[in-house]
């Protein structure tokens, strides 16, 4: 299958974006984004805390297959217009990356359709690429999510 | 040999990729990360193996012990380690879809 996720991140530079269009209705794209329950399903983490305004802050756990805490995540919620956008932090707790800054803008399309633009900006060049080559070090909050699959499939 | 493609046939596959993911942020032995797969110890093994042979893992002894940690230092340009990322971030927005897919057909 095509993939449908573009990363634009140039050498040199200490930012990245990713973007997405979806097969959904603006509304429930940005859905995905504030209902806890939904979010859990996603991003395969559990929602601690996720208050949906400016000046909220969210904190996400993640455990593995044996119900151990691998990954703790938090923010801060710096701007929150619905259905438009979300700017925030992002800080994997207890590991050396540093805090990063996210500019989430949700566009409507079509009534149908519509367009994810993630712009993530780091403390510097060398730490984003360090995240990057960590080949999946954004995802490792996604890493247990994978792995409950792999144990489901195996046994 | 063509260690690039190398690199990409060992990230392929999703037990090795889970493996990495483990030892991202921590040096693990090889009983450790076992114990995170219900999968044979020596299947385990032999991921490790290839996943070292690829200069994706380093070993470093310690003590009595062998640990595992990641090397990235093998993925000089972005190019050859956004993939991967990419590729991860289409499966969660992927599955983001599917889910808010069905929310609307409920």
């Amino acid at each position: 299958m095509e993939l449908k996720t573009k990363i634009n991140a140039e050498n040199g530079k200490q930012e990245l974006v990713i973007t997405r269009e979806f097969d959904l209705p603006v509304e429930l794209l940005f859905k995905a984004y504030i209902e806890p329950e939904i979010v859990e399903q996603w991003m395969g983490t559990k929602v601690l805390k996720l208050e949906n305004k400016k000046h909220g802050s969210y904190q996400f756990e993640t455990s593995d297959a044996k119900g151990n805490v691998v990954l703790k995540v938090n923010g801060t919620i710096h701007d929150f217009v619905p259905n438009q956008k979300i700017t925030r932090t992002f800080e994997m707790e207890n590991t050396p990356f540093e805090v990063q800054l996210e500019f989430l803008e949700f566009e409507k399309l079509t009534n149908d359709t519509s367009k994810l633009t993630m712009h993530i900006i780091y403390r510097s060049v060398a730490l984003r690429d360090q995240i990057l080559k960590l080949p999946f070090a954004q995802g490792i909050n996604m890493a247990h999510n994978r792995l409950q699959e792999i144990v489901t499939k195996l046994k | 040999m063509n260690l690039r493609r190398d690199v990409f046939q060992a990230i392929a596959d999703p037990t090795r990729r889970a493996i990495l993911l483990l030892v991202a942020t921590q040096s693990m032995t090889a009983g450790a990360i076992a114990a995170n797969f219900d999968t044979a110890r020596p299947t385990i093994s032999k991921h490790l193996q290839i996943l070292t042979e690829c200069e994706l893992l380093e070993q470093e002894q310690n003590g009595r012990e062998m640990y595992y940690h990641i090397n990235a230092k093998n993925m000089k340009e972005v190019a050859d380690f956004i993939e991967p990322f990419r590729k991860m971030w289409d499966d969660r927005f992927n599955k983001l879809e599917t889910i808010m897919k069905k929310y609307k057909n409920k």
